[in-house]
Protein backbone atom coordinates (compact mmCIF):
# COMPACT_ATOMS: atom_id res chain seq x y z
CA UNK A 1 0.00 0.00 0.00
CA UNK A 2 1.48 3.39 -0.94
CA UNK A 3 2.25 5.68 1.99
CA UNK A 4 0.89 8.70 0.20
CA UNK A 5 -2.56 8.02 -1.18
CA UNK A 6 -3.09 11.15 -3.24
CA UNK A 7 -0.56 13.55 -4.68
CA UNK A 8 -2.05 16.25 -6.85
CA UNK A 9 0.22 18.65 -8.69
CA UNK A 10 -1.28 21.56 -10.54
CA UNK A 11 -4.47 19.72 -11.40
CA UNK A 12 -6.79 21.98 -13.35
CA UNK A 13 -9.94 21.73 -15.38
CA UNK A 14 -11.34 24.10 -17.95
CA UNK A 15 -14.87 23.80 -19.30
CA UNK A 16 -15.48 25.16 -22.75
CA UNK A 17 -18.88 26.66 -23.27
CA UNK A 18 -20.02 28.20 -26.54
CA UNK A 19 -17.88 31.30 -26.39
CA UNK A 20 -15.78 31.28 -23.30
CA UNK A 21 -13.62 29.04 -21.21
CA UNK A 22 -14.58 28.58 -17.61
CA UNK A 23 -11.83 27.57 -15.20
CA UNK A 24 -13.68 25.34 -12.73
CA UNK A 25 -10.43 24.25 -11.07
CA UNK A 26 -7.46 26.58 -11.49
CA UNK A 27 -4.69 24.82 -9.67
CA UNK A 28 -4.94 22.18 -6.98
CA UNK A 29 -1.86 20.97 -5.10
CA UNK A 30 -2.07 18.71 -2.09
CA UNK A 31 -1.16 15.32 -0.68
CA UNK A 32 -3.15 12.84 1.39
CA UNK A 33 -1.31 10.27 3.51
CA UNK A 34 -2.41 6.69 4.01
CA UNK A 35 -5.01 6.40 6.78
CA UNK A 36 -5.95 10.06 6.85
CA UNK A 37 -9.48 11.43 6.79
CA UNK A 38 -9.25 14.60 4.75
CA UNK A 39 -12.09 17.04 4.19
CA UNK A 40 -12.40 19.12 1.07
CA UNK A 41 -14.30 22.19 2.12
CA UNK A 42 -15.76 24.97 0.07
CA UNK A 43 -18.99 26.59 -1.08
CA UNK A 44 -21.02 25.20 -3.97
CA UNK A 45 -19.32 25.91 -7.27
CA UNK A 46 -15.85 26.22 -5.72
CA UNK A 47 -14.53 23.23 -7.67
CA UNK A 48 -14.92 20.45 -5.11
CA UNK A 49 -16.87 18.00 -7.23
CA UNK A 50 -14.84 18.77 -10.36
CA UNK A 51 -11.62 17.98 -8.49
CA UNK A 52 -13.15 14.80 -7.12
CA UNK A 53 -14.32 13.69 -10.55
CA UNK A 54 -10.84 14.23 -11.93
CA UNK A 55 -9.24 12.22 -9.13
CA UNK A 56 -11.70 9.36 -9.70
CA UNK A 57 -10.97 9.21 -13.49
CA UNK A 58 -14.46 10.42 -14.44
CA UNK A 59 -13.20 13.67 -15.87
CA UNK A 60 -10.00 14.24 -17.78
CA UNK A 61 -7.85 17.00 -16.28
CA UNK A 62 -7.04 19.93 -18.57
CA UNK A 63 -3.63 20.17 -16.94
CA UNK A 64 -1.47 18.94 -14.11
CA UNK A 65 -0.90 15.44 -12.84
CA UNK A 66 -1.82 13.22 -9.93
CA UNK A 67 -0.93 9.91 -8.31
CA UNK A 68 -3.96 8.25 -6.79
CA UNK A 69 -3.56 5.10 -4.67
CA UNK A 70 -0.15 4.52 -6.24
CA UNK A 71 -1.23 4.80 -9.89
CA UNK A 72 -0.75 7.66 -12.28
CA UNK A 73 -4.09 9.26 -13.02
CA UNK A 74 -3.28 9.96 -16.66
CA UNK A 75 -1.17 6.92 -17.56
CA UNK A 76 -3.00 4.24 -15.61
CA UNK A 77 -6.62 5.23 -14.92
CA UNK A 78 -7.53 1.54 -14.72
CA UNK A 79 -5.06 1.09 -11.86
CA UNK A 80 -6.69 4.01 -10.08
CA UNK A 81 -10.18 2.58 -10.60
CA UNK A 82 -9.14 -0.78 -9.15
CA UNK A 83 -7.96 0.73 -5.86
CA UNK A 84 -10.53 3.39 -5.11
CA UNK A 85 -14.17 3.62 -4.15
CA UNK A 86 -16.34 6.57 -5.05
CA UNK A 87 -19.66 7.63 -3.59
CA UNK A 88 -21.22 10.30 -5.77
CA UNK A 89 -23.27 13.17 -4.48
CA UNK A 90 -26.50 12.21 -6.22
CA UNK A 91 -26.75 8.52 -5.33
CA UNK A 92 -25.82 5.40 -7.25
CA UNK A 93 -28.65 2.88 -7.14
CA UNK A 94 -31.49 2.04 -9.49
CA UNK A 95 -34.87 2.52 -7.77
CA UNK A 96 -36.25 -0.70 -9.27
CA UNK A 97 -33.33 -2.96 -8.37
CA UNK A 98 -33.07 -4.81 -5.07
CA UNK A 99 -30.44 -3.46 -2.71
CA UNK A 100 -28.61 -6.77 -2.36
CA UNK A 101 -28.45 -7.33 -6.12
CA UNK A 102 -27.10 -3.83 -6.64
CA UNK A 103 -24.24 -4.29 -4.19
CA UNK A 104 -23.30 -7.78 -5.39
CA UNK A 105 -23.30 -6.69 -9.05
CA UNK A 106 -21.18 -3.69 -8.18
CA UNK A 107 -18.59 -5.79 -6.38
CA UNK A 108 -18.53 -8.19 -9.33
CA UNK A 109 -17.55 -5.35 -11.64
CA UNK A 110 -14.29 -5.21 -9.68
CA UNK A 111 -13.74 -8.88 -10.43
CA UNK A 112 -14.77 -10.01 -6.94
CA UNK A 113 -15.93 -13.64 -6.72
CA UNK A 114 -19.69 -14.03 -6.31
CA UNK A 115 -19.48 -15.63 -2.87
CA UNK A 116 -17.00 -13.02 -1.63
CA UNK A 117 -19.14 -10.22 -3.08
CA UNK A 118 -22.17 -11.55 -1.23
CA UNK A 119 -20.23 -11.96 2.00
CA UNK A 120 -18.76 -8.45 1.85
CA UNK A 121 -22.14 -6.99 0.98
CA UNK A 122 -23.90 -8.73 3.84
CA UNK A 123 -21.20 -7.65 6.30
CA UNK A 124 -21.50 -4.03 5.17
CA UNK A 125 -25.29 -4.17 5.47
CA UNK A 126 -24.85 -5.21 9.10
CA UNK A 127 -22.22 -2.55 9.82
CA UNK A 128 -24.23 0.23 8.20
CA UNK A 129 -27.53 -0.68 9.89
CA UNK A 130 -29.12 -1.99 6.72
CA UNK A 131 -30.21 -5.31 8.19
CA UNK A 132 -33.26 -6.73 6.46
CA UNK A 133 -32.89 -4.40 3.46
CA UNK A 134 -31.18 -6.96 1.20
CA UNK A 135 -34.30 -7.90 -0.79
CA UNK A 136 -35.92 -4.50 -0.73
CA UNK A 137 -36.09 -2.40 -3.88
CA UNK A 138 -33.91 0.67 -3.57
CA UNK A 139 -36.87 2.99 -4.06
CA UNK A 140 -38.50 1.65 -0.90
CA UNK A 141 -35.55 2.62 1.31
CA UNK A 142 -35.57 5.86 3.31
CA UNK A 143 -33.20 8.68 2.37
CA UNK A 144 -30.77 7.78 5.10
CA UNK A 145 -30.87 4.07 4.26
CA UNK A 146 -30.30 4.77 0.60
CA UNK A 147 -27.34 7.02 1.41
CA UNK A 148 -25.83 4.30 3.60
CA UNK A 149 -26.40 1.85 0.76
CA UNK A 150 -24.45 4.18 -1.55
CA UNK A 151 -21.60 4.13 0.94
CA UNK A 152 -21.76 0.37 1.32
CA UNK A 153 -21.55 0.09 -2.48
CA UNK A 154 -18.46 2.30 -2.50
CA UNK A 155 -16.82 0.03 0.07
CA UNK A 156 -17.87 -3.41 -1.09
CA UNK A 157 -14.64 -4.13 -3.00
CA UNK A 158 -12.59 -3.02 0.02
CA UNK A 159 -10.78 -0.08 -1.57
CA UNK A 160 -7.68 1.42 0.01
CA UNK A 161 -9.04 4.89 -0.63
CA UNK A 162 -12.62 6.09 -0.71
CA UNK A 163 -13.95 9.35 -2.09
CA UNK A 164 -17.20 10.60 -0.56
CA UNK A 165 -18.91 13.50 -2.27
CA UNK A 166 -21.13 15.34 0.23
CA UNK A 167 -21.87 12.13 2.15
CA UNK A 168 -24.38 13.58 4.60
CA UNK A 169 -26.30 16.04 2.44
CA UNK A 170 -30.02 15.62 2.88
CA UNK A 171 -29.79 13.55 6.05
CA UNK A 172 -31.45 14.37 9.34
CA UNK A 173 -29.14 15.24 12.27
CA UNK A 174 -29.35 11.77 13.80
CA UNK A 175 -28.50 10.00 10.55
CA UNK A 176 -25.62 12.41 10.00
CA UNK A 177 -24.10 11.71 13.40
CA UNK A 178 -24.59 8.01 12.74
CA UNK A 179 -22.86 8.32 9.37
CA UNK A 180 -19.92 10.17 10.90
CA UNK A 181 -19.43 7.28 13.29
CA UNK A 182 -19.34 4.85 10.37
CA UNK A 183 -16.87 6.97 8.43
CA UNK A 184 -14.58 7.33 11.43
CA UNK A 185 -14.74 3.57 11.91
CA UNK A 186 -13.59 2.97 8.33
CA UNK A 187 -10.18 4.14 9.30
CA UNK A 188 -9.93 2.47 12.68
CA UNK A 189 -11.33 -0.88 11.53
CA UNK A 190 -10.12 -1.14 7.94
CA UNK A 191 -7.32 1.41 7.62
CA UNK A 192 -9.18 3.02 4.73
CA UNK A 193 -8.09 6.47 3.65
CA UNK A 194 -11.07 8.81 3.33
CA UNK A 195 -11.31 11.89 1.16
CA UNK A 196 -14.62 13.68 1.49
CA UNK A 197 -16.12 16.91 0.30
CA UNK A 198 -18.53 18.86 2.41
CA UNK A 199 -19.88 22.31 2.88
CA UNK A 200 -20.82 21.61 6.47
CA UNK A 201 -18.31 23.12 8.89
CA UNK A 202 -19.33 20.91 11.78
CA UNK A 203 -18.86 17.81 9.64
CA UNK A 204 -15.33 18.77 8.65
CA UNK A 205 -14.58 19.73 12.23
CA UNK A 206 -15.79 16.49 13.83
CA UNK A 207 -14.64 14.06 11.20
CA UNK A 208 -11.46 15.22 9.53
CA UNK A 209 -7.81 15.00 10.51
CA UNK A 210 -7.04 17.64 7.96
CA UNK A 211 -8.98 20.11 5.88
CA UNK A 212 -8.34 21.60 2.47
CA UNK A 213 -10.27 24.79 1.83
CA UNK A 214 -11.04 25.41 -1.83
CA UNK A 215 -12.50 28.59 -3.19
CA UNK A 216 -12.92 29.64 -6.79
CA UNK A 217 -10.82 26.73 -8.06
CA UNK A 218 -7.85 27.31 -5.78
CA UNK A 219 -6.83 25.80 -2.45
CA UNK A 220 -6.76 28.78 -0.15
CA UNK A 221 -5.86 27.05 3.12
CA UNK A 222 -5.01 23.65 4.52
CA UNK A 223 -4.31 22.22 7.94
CA UNK A 224 -5.90 20.46 10.88
CA UNK A 225 -9.26 21.87 11.96
CA UNK A 226 -7.67 23.22 15.16
CA UNK A 227 -4.59 24.49 13.34
CA UNK A 228 -6.67 26.34 10.80
CA UNK A 229 -8.75 27.93 13.49
CA UNK A 230 -5.67 28.90 15.48
CA UNK A 231 -3.98 30.32 12.42
CA UNK A 232 -6.82 32.59 11.55
CA UNK A 233 -8.06 33.85 14.86
CA UNK A 234 -7.32 33.07 18.47
CA UNK A 235 -9.92 32.15 21.04
CA UNK A 236 -12.26 34.91 22.04
CA UNK A 237 -12.27 35.52 25.82
CA UNK A 238 -14.93 37.49 27.67
CA UNK A 239 -14.35 38.27 31.37
CA UNK A 240 -17.23 39.63 33.46
CA UNK A 241 -16.06 41.65 36.45
CA UNK A 242 -17.64 43.21 39.55
CA UNK A 243 -17.04 46.88 38.79
CA UNK A 244 -15.44 49.48 36.52
CA UNK A 245 -12.28 49.70 38.63
CA UNK A 246 -11.55 46.00 38.07
CA UNK A 247 -11.81 46.35 34.28
CA UNK A 248 -8.90 48.79 34.21
CA UNK A 249 -6.76 46.41 36.27
CA UNK A 250 -7.64 43.43 34.12
CA UNK A 251 -7.08 45.34 30.89
CA UNK A 252 -3.60 46.18 32.10
CA UNK A 253 -2.93 42.48 32.92
CA UNK A 254 -4.18 41.40 29.52
CA UNK A 255 -1.86 43.76 27.70
CA UNK A 256 1.07 41.83 29.23
CA UNK A 257 -0.35 38.50 28.04
CA UNK A 258 1.64 36.98 25.20
CA UNK A 259 -0.10 37.11 21.85
CA UNK A 260 -3.26 38.70 23.20
CA UNK A 261 -5.02 41.42 21.23
CA UNK A 262 -5.73 44.90 22.61
CA UNK A 263 -8.44 44.37 25.27
CA UNK A 264 -11.80 46.05 24.73
CA UNK A 265 -13.67 47.28 27.83
CA UNK A 266 -17.41 47.12 27.52
CA UNK A 267 -19.19 48.13 30.71
CA UNK A 268 -17.98 45.65 33.33
CA UNK A 269 -16.76 43.23 30.69
CA UNK A 270 -13.31 42.86 29.15
CA UNK A 271 -12.98 41.20 25.73
CA UNK A 272 -9.87 40.10 23.93
CA UNK A 273 -8.46 37.44 21.65
CA UNK A 274 -5.61 35.16 22.54
CA UNK A 275 -4.03 32.29 20.52
CA UNK A 276 -4.60 29.62 23.20
CA UNK A 277 -7.42 30.66 25.48
CA UNK A 278 -7.32 27.49 27.52
CA UNK A 279 -3.69 27.94 28.60
CA UNK A 280 -3.72 31.75 28.89
CA UNK A 281 -6.72 31.96 31.19
CA UNK A 282 -5.33 30.20 34.31
CA UNK A 283 -2.32 32.53 34.28
CA UNK A 284 -4.53 35.56 33.96
CA UNK A 285 -6.86 34.43 36.74
CA UNK A 286 -3.93 33.81 39.07
CA UNK A 287 -2.60 37.31 38.39
CA UNK A 288 -6.07 38.71 39.07
CA UNK A 289 -6.20 37.00 42.47
CA UNK A 290 -2.85 38.56 43.38
CA UNK A 291 -4.30 41.98 42.52
CA UNK A 292 -7.49 41.24 44.48
CA UNK A 293 -9.80 41.32 41.49
CA UNK A 294 -12.57 38.74 41.13
CA UNK A 295 -14.18 37.57 37.94
CA UNK A 296 -17.93 36.89 38.08
CA UNK A 297 -17.91 35.03 34.80
CA UNK A 298 -15.55 33.71 32.12
CA UNK A 299 -16.39 32.75 28.55
CA UNK A 300 -13.95 31.23 26.10
CA UNK A 301 -15.35 31.06 22.62
CA UNK A 302 -13.45 28.80 20.22
CA UNK A 303 -13.45 30.14 16.67
CA UNK A 304 -15.51 28.01 14.32
CA UNK A 305 -14.46 26.91 10.85
CA UNK A 306 -17.08 29.35 9.65
CA UNK A 307 -14.88 32.15 11.06
CA UNK A 308 -11.93 30.60 9.26
CA UNK A 309 -13.73 30.43 5.96
CA UNK A 310 -14.99 33.97 6.34
CA UNK A 311 -11.50 35.30 6.89
CA UNK A 312 -9.92 33.12 4.18
CA UNK A 313 -12.37 33.88 1.42
CA UNK A 314 -14.10 37.05 2.52
CA UNK A 315 -17.48 35.36 2.53
CA UNK A 316 -19.28 32.78 4.55
CA UNK A 317 -20.02 29.30 3.23
CA UNK A 318 -23.71 30.06 3.15
CA UNK A 319 -23.21 33.12 0.94
CA UNK A 320 -21.31 30.93 -1.48
CA UNK A 321 -24.14 28.45 -1.62
CA UNK A 322 -26.64 31.22 -2.28
CA UNK A 323 -24.65 32.84 -5.04
CA UNK A 324 -24.18 29.47 -6.74
CA UNK A 325 -27.93 28.95 -6.66
CA UNK A 326 -28.46 32.42 -8.04
CA UNK A 327 -26.08 31.66 -10.86
CA UNK A 328 -27.92 28.45 -11.64
CA UNK A 329 -31.23 30.27 -11.63
CA UNK A 330 -29.98 33.09 -13.86
CA UNK B 1 -12.03 -12.44 -21.13
CA UNK B 2 -12.49 -9.55 -18.78
CA UNK B 3 -14.60 -7.85 -21.43
CA UNK B 4 -16.88 -10.90 -21.72
CA UNK B 5 -17.38 -11.15 -17.96
CA UNK B 6 -18.20 -7.45 -17.71
CA UNK B 7 -20.62 -7.64 -20.64
CA UNK B 8 -22.31 -10.65 -19.05
CA UNK B 9 -22.66 -8.80 -15.73
CA UNK B 10 -24.23 -5.74 -17.33
CA UNK B 11 -26.44 -7.95 -19.50
CA UNK B 12 -27.73 -10.08 -16.64
CA UNK B 13 -28.45 -7.03 -14.51
CA UNK B 14 -30.49 -5.48 -17.35
CA UNK B 15 -32.15 -8.80 -18.23
CA UNK B 16 -33.16 -9.40 -14.62
CA UNK B 17 -35.04 -6.09 -14.65
CA UNK B 18 -36.76 -6.90 -17.96
CA UNK B 19 -37.81 -10.34 -16.74
CA UNK B 20 -39.28 -8.80 -13.62
CA UNK B 21 -41.53 -6.73 -15.86
CA UNK B 22 -42.33 -8.95 -18.86
CA UNK B 23 -45.46 -6.86 -19.49
CA UNK B 24 -43.34 -4.50 -21.61
CA UNK B 25 -42.32 -7.27 -23.97
CA UNK B 26 -45.99 -8.04 -24.59
CA UNK B 27 -46.96 -4.37 -24.91
CA UNK B 28 -44.20 -3.90 -27.48
CA UNK B 29 -45.85 -6.65 -29.54
CA UNK B 30 -49.26 -5.04 -29.39
CA UNK B 31 -48.55 -2.46 -32.08
CA UNK B 32 -47.28 -4.85 -34.80
CA UNK B 33 -50.12 -7.26 -34.08
CA UNK B 34 -52.64 -4.44 -34.47
CA UNK B 35 -51.02 -3.59 -37.81
CA UNK B 36 -51.20 -7.23 -38.80
CA UNK B 37 -54.89 -7.45 -37.93
CA UNK B 38 -56.17 -4.05 -39.00
CA UNK B 39 -53.88 -3.07 -41.87
CA UNK B 40 -52.65 -6.36 -43.31
CA UNK B 41 -56.00 -7.38 -44.87
CA UNK B 42 -56.00 -4.14 -46.91
CA UNK B 43 -52.91 -5.34 -48.70
CA UNK B 44 -54.32 -8.64 -49.89
CA UNK B 45 -56.26 -7.25 -52.87
CA UNK B 46 -53.37 -4.88 -53.72
CA UNK B 47 -50.83 -7.69 -53.87
CA UNK B 48 -51.73 -8.51 -57.44
CA UNK B 49 -51.54 -4.93 -58.67
CA UNK B 50 -48.83 -4.09 -61.21
CA UNK B 51 -45.61 -2.90 -59.55
CA UNK B 52 -46.21 -4.85 -56.32
CA UNK B 53 -43.11 -6.88 -55.55
CA UNK B 54 -43.12 -10.67 -55.88
CA UNK B 55 -44.71 -12.68 -53.08
CA UNK B 56 -48.02 -12.70 -51.23
CA UNK B 57 -49.29 -9.70 -49.27
CA UNK B 58 -48.03 -11.30 -46.02
CA UNK B 59 -44.61 -12.11 -47.43
CA UNK B 60 -44.26 -8.42 -48.23
CA UNK B 61 -45.90 -7.01 -45.12
CA UNK B 62 -44.50 -9.13 -42.27
CA UNK B 63 -40.83 -8.27 -42.98
CA UNK B 64 -41.76 -4.59 -42.75
CA UNK B 65 -43.46 -5.14 -39.41
CA UNK B 66 -40.45 -7.04 -38.08
CA UNK B 67 -38.14 -4.18 -39.01
CA UNK B 68 -40.52 -1.69 -37.44
CA UNK B 69 -40.72 -3.73 -34.27
CA UNK B 70 -36.94 -3.88 -33.95
CA UNK B 71 -36.26 -0.26 -34.82
CA UNK B 72 -38.97 1.19 -32.60
CA UNK B 73 -38.23 -1.06 -29.66
CA UNK B 74 -34.51 -0.37 -29.79
CA UNK B 75 -34.55 3.32 -30.61
CA UNK B 76 -36.37 4.17 -27.40
CA UNK B 77 -34.03 2.11 -25.21
CA UNK B 78 -32.12 5.31 -24.50
CA UNK B 79 -34.93 6.52 -22.23
CA UNK B 80 -34.05 3.82 -19.74
CA UNK B 81 -30.40 4.86 -19.85
CA UNK B 82 -31.25 8.49 -19.11
CA UNK B 83 -33.16 7.30 -16.04
CA UNK B 84 -30.16 5.20 -15.00
CA UNK B 85 -27.83 8.12 -15.56
CA UNK B 86 -30.03 10.34 -13.42
CA UNK B 87 -30.02 7.76 -10.62
CA UNK B 88 -26.19 7.80 -10.74
CA UNK B 89 -25.94 4.20 -11.93
CA UNK B 90 -23.97 5.01 -15.08
CA UNK B 91 -21.41 7.09 -13.24
CA UNK B 92 -21.08 4.45 -10.54
CA UNK B 93 -20.30 1.84 -13.19
CA UNK B 94 -17.84 4.12 -14.95
CA UNK B 95 -15.72 4.38 -11.79
CA UNK B 96 -15.26 0.60 -11.74
CA UNK B 97 -12.50 -1.04 -13.82
CA UNK B 98 -15.22 -2.59 -16.03
CA UNK B 99 -14.72 -2.06 -19.75
CA UNK B 100 -16.64 0.93 -21.10
CA UNK B 101 -17.60 -1.09 -24.15
CA UNK B 102 -19.13 -3.73 -21.87
CA UNK B 103 -21.30 -1.12 -20.17
CA UNK B 104 -22.85 -0.47 -23.58
CA UNK B 105 -22.79 -3.96 -25.04
CA UNK B 106 -24.41 -5.64 -22.04
CA UNK B 107 -27.40 -3.34 -22.39
CA UNK B 108 -27.54 -3.74 -26.19
CA UNK B 109 -27.49 -7.51 -25.77
CA UNK B 110 -30.52 -7.37 -23.50
CA UNK B 111 -32.43 -5.40 -26.17
CA UNK B 112 -31.37 -7.92 -28.82
CA UNK B 113 -32.72 -10.79 -26.73
CA UNK B 114 -36.02 -8.99 -26.21
CA UNK B 115 -36.31 -8.37 -29.96
CA UNK B 116 -35.57 -12.01 -30.73
CA UNK B 117 -38.42 -13.06 -28.44
CA UNK B 118 -40.80 -10.49 -29.87
CA UNK B 119 -39.76 -11.23 -33.47
CA UNK B 120 -40.28 -14.96 -32.98
CA UNK B 121 -43.71 -14.37 -31.46
CA UNK B 122 -44.72 -12.03 -34.28
CA UNK B 123 -43.54 -14.51 -36.94
CA UNK B 124 -45.45 -17.28 -35.21
CA UNK B 125 -48.67 -15.25 -35.07
CA UNK B 126 -48.25 -14.31 -38.76
CA UNK B 127 -47.79 -17.94 -39.79
CA UNK B 128 -50.51 -19.45 -37.60
CA UNK B 129 -53.27 -16.84 -37.83
CA UNK B 130 -52.60 -14.94 -41.05
CA UNK B 131 -51.33 -17.65 -43.33
CA UNK B 132 -47.84 -16.29 -43.91
CA UNK B 133 -45.94 -18.83 -46.00
CA UNK B 134 -42.18 -18.92 -45.66
CA UNK B 135 -39.59 -21.66 -45.07
CA UNK B 136 -38.58 -22.21 -41.43
CA UNK B 137 -34.99 -21.26 -42.18
CA UNK B 138 -36.09 -17.97 -43.72
CA UNK B 139 -38.28 -17.14 -40.73
CA UNK B 140 -35.35 -17.73 -38.38
CA UNK B 141 -32.91 -15.81 -40.56
CA UNK B 142 -35.41 -12.95 -40.76
CA UNK B 143 -35.60 -12.69 -36.96
CA UNK B 144 -31.80 -12.86 -36.76
CA UNK B 145 -31.28 -9.99 -39.23
CA UNK B 146 -33.89 -7.90 -37.49
CA UNK B 147 -32.32 -8.60 -34.10
CA UNK B 148 -28.94 -7.36 -35.34
CA UNK B 149 -30.66 -4.29 -36.75
CA UNK B 150 -32.24 -3.74 -33.35
CA UNK B 151 -28.80 -4.01 -31.78
CA UNK B 152 -27.55 -1.26 -34.07
CA UNK B 153 -30.40 1.05 -33.18
CA UNK B 154 -30.19 0.35 -29.48
CA UNK B 155 -26.46 1.19 -29.47
CA UNK B 156 -27.15 4.41 -31.38
CA UNK B 157 -29.98 5.18 -28.99
CA UNK B 158 -27.79 4.68 -25.88
CA UNK B 159 -25.05 6.84 -27.35
CA UNK B 160 -27.48 9.63 -28.20
CA UNK B 161 -29.18 9.37 -24.80
CA UNK B 162 -25.91 9.66 -22.91
CA UNK B 163 -24.93 12.64 -25.03
CA UNK B 164 -28.23 14.48 -24.50
CA UNK B 165 -28.96 13.33 -20.92
CA UNK B 166 -32.49 14.69 -21.04
CA UNK B 167 -35.75 13.03 -22.03
CA UNK B 168 -37.00 16.37 -23.28
CA UNK B 169 -34.41 16.63 -25.99
CA UNK B 170 -34.03 12.88 -26.58
CA UNK B 171 -37.69 12.28 -27.48
CA UNK B 172 -37.93 14.84 -30.32
CA UNK B 173 -34.56 13.78 -31.74
CA UNK B 174 -35.55 10.12 -31.87
CA UNK B 175 -39.06 10.80 -33.19
CA UNK B 176 -37.74 13.25 -35.75
CA UNK B 177 -35.28 10.69 -37.09
CA UNK B 178 -37.46 7.58 -36.89
CA UNK B 179 -40.50 8.78 -38.78
CA UNK B 180 -38.75 9.71 -42.06
CA UNK B 181 -36.45 6.68 -41.84
CA UNK B 182 -39.42 4.32 -41.44
CA UNK B 183 -41.62 6.06 -44.04
CA UNK B 184 -38.78 5.95 -46.55
CA UNK B 185 -38.05 2.27 -46.09
CA UNK B 186 -41.24 0.91 -47.67
CA UNK B 187 -42.30 -0.80 -44.47
CA UNK B 188 -46.04 -0.43 -44.95
CA UNK B 189 -46.19 -0.37 -48.74
CA UNK B 190 -43.36 -1.39 -51.04
CA UNK B 191 -41.32 1.45 -52.47
CA UNK B 192 -41.79 -0.12 -55.91
CA UNK B 193 -45.18 1.67 -55.92
CA UNK B 194 -43.56 5.06 -55.33
CA UNK B 195 -42.83 7.75 -57.94
CA UNK B 196 -39.26 7.97 -59.19
CA UNK B 197 -37.97 10.73 -56.92
CA UNK B 198 -39.30 9.00 -53.81
CA UNK B 199 -37.63 5.74 -54.85
CA UNK B 200 -34.32 7.54 -55.26
CA UNK B 201 -34.55 8.97 -51.74
CA UNK B 202 -35.55 5.58 -50.36
CA UNK B 203 -32.57 3.91 -52.01
CA UNK B 204 -30.25 6.01 -49.87
CA UNK B 205 -32.01 4.82 -46.72
CA UNK B 206 -30.19 1.75 -45.35
CA UNK B 207 -33.42 0.39 -43.84
CA UNK B 208 -34.93 -0.01 -47.32
CA UNK B 209 -32.27 -2.58 -48.08
CA UNK B 210 -32.84 -4.43 -44.84
CA UNK B 211 -36.59 -4.67 -45.51
CA UNK B 212 -35.96 -5.78 -49.10
CA UNK B 213 -33.49 -8.38 -47.85
CA UNK B 214 -35.98 -9.98 -45.45
CA UNK B 215 -38.67 -9.93 -48.15
CA UNK B 216 -36.34 -11.77 -50.50
CA UNK B 217 -35.67 -14.29 -47.72
CA UNK B 218 -39.38 -14.98 -47.32
CA UNK B 219 -39.85 -15.87 -50.99
CA UNK B 220 -36.96 -18.28 -50.54
CA UNK B 221 -34.55 -16.25 -52.65
CA UNK B 222 -31.69 -17.02 -50.30
CA UNK B 223 -28.81 -16.23 -52.60
CA UNK B 224 -30.34 -13.11 -54.10
CA UNK B 225 -28.57 -9.76 -54.13
CA UNK B 226 -31.21 -8.33 -51.82
CA UNK B 227 -30.42 -10.80 -49.05
CA UNK B 228 -26.68 -10.22 -49.35
CA UNK B 229 -27.03 -6.44 -49.44
CA UNK B 230 -29.62 -6.41 -46.65
CA UNK B 231 -27.40 -8.50 -44.36
CA UNK B 232 -24.31 -6.44 -45.20
CA UNK B 233 -26.15 -3.18 -44.49
CA UNK B 234 -27.38 -4.59 -41.16
CA UNK B 235 -23.89 -5.62 -40.08
CA UNK B 236 -22.57 -2.23 -41.20
CA UNK B 237 -25.21 -0.40 -39.15
CA UNK B 238 -24.45 -2.57 -36.14
CA UNK B 239 -20.76 -1.72 -36.41
CA UNK B 240 -21.44 2.00 -36.70
CA UNK B 241 -23.87 1.88 -33.78
CA UNK B 242 -21.57 -0.01 -31.44
CA UNK B 243 -18.55 2.13 -32.32
CA UNK B 244 -20.47 5.34 -31.76
CA UNK B 245 -22.08 4.07 -28.56
CA UNK B 246 -18.84 2.87 -26.98
CA UNK B 247 -17.12 6.09 -28.00
CA UNK B 248 -19.74 8.06 -26.08
CA UNK B 249 -19.48 5.72 -23.07
CA UNK B 250 -15.73 6.15 -23.04
CA UNK B 251 -15.64 9.90 -23.59
CA UNK B 252 -18.73 11.32 -22.05
CA UNK B 253 -18.54 12.63 -18.53
CA UNK B 254 -21.63 10.86 -17.30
Amino acid sequence: MPETMIVSRGLRRVYKTNRQEVEAVRRVDFAVEQGEIVGFLGPNGAGKTTTLRMLTTLLEPSGGEAMVAGSDLRLDPLGVRRSIGYVAQGGSTDPEVRAGEEIVDHARMYGTELSVARGNGEALFRQLDLDGMWDRRCKTLSGGQRRRLDIAMGLVHQPQLIFLDEPSTGLDPQSRANLWEHIARLRTDLGTTVFLTTHYMDEADVLCDRILVIDDGLIVAQGTPDGLKRKVAGDSVVLSLEDQRSTVVVAELVSHLEGATEPVIDGTEVRFQVPEGASALPMLLRAMVERNVDATGVQVHRPTLDDVFLIMTGRSLRDGAESATDRAAA
Amino acid sequence: MRFMTDTWLVFSRAMRLSLRNPVWVILGLLQPILYLTLFGPLLEPVANAPGFPPGTAWQVFVPGLLVQLAVFGAAFAGFGLIAEWRAGVVERMRVTPASRGALLLGRVLRDVVVIVVQGAMLSLVAVVFFGLEAPMGSLIAGVAIVALLGGAFSALSYGTALKLKSEDSFAPVINGLLLPILLLSGILLPMALAPGWLQTVADVNPLTHVVDGVRALYIDDLASNEVVIGSAVTVGLLLVGVLYGSWVFRKESA
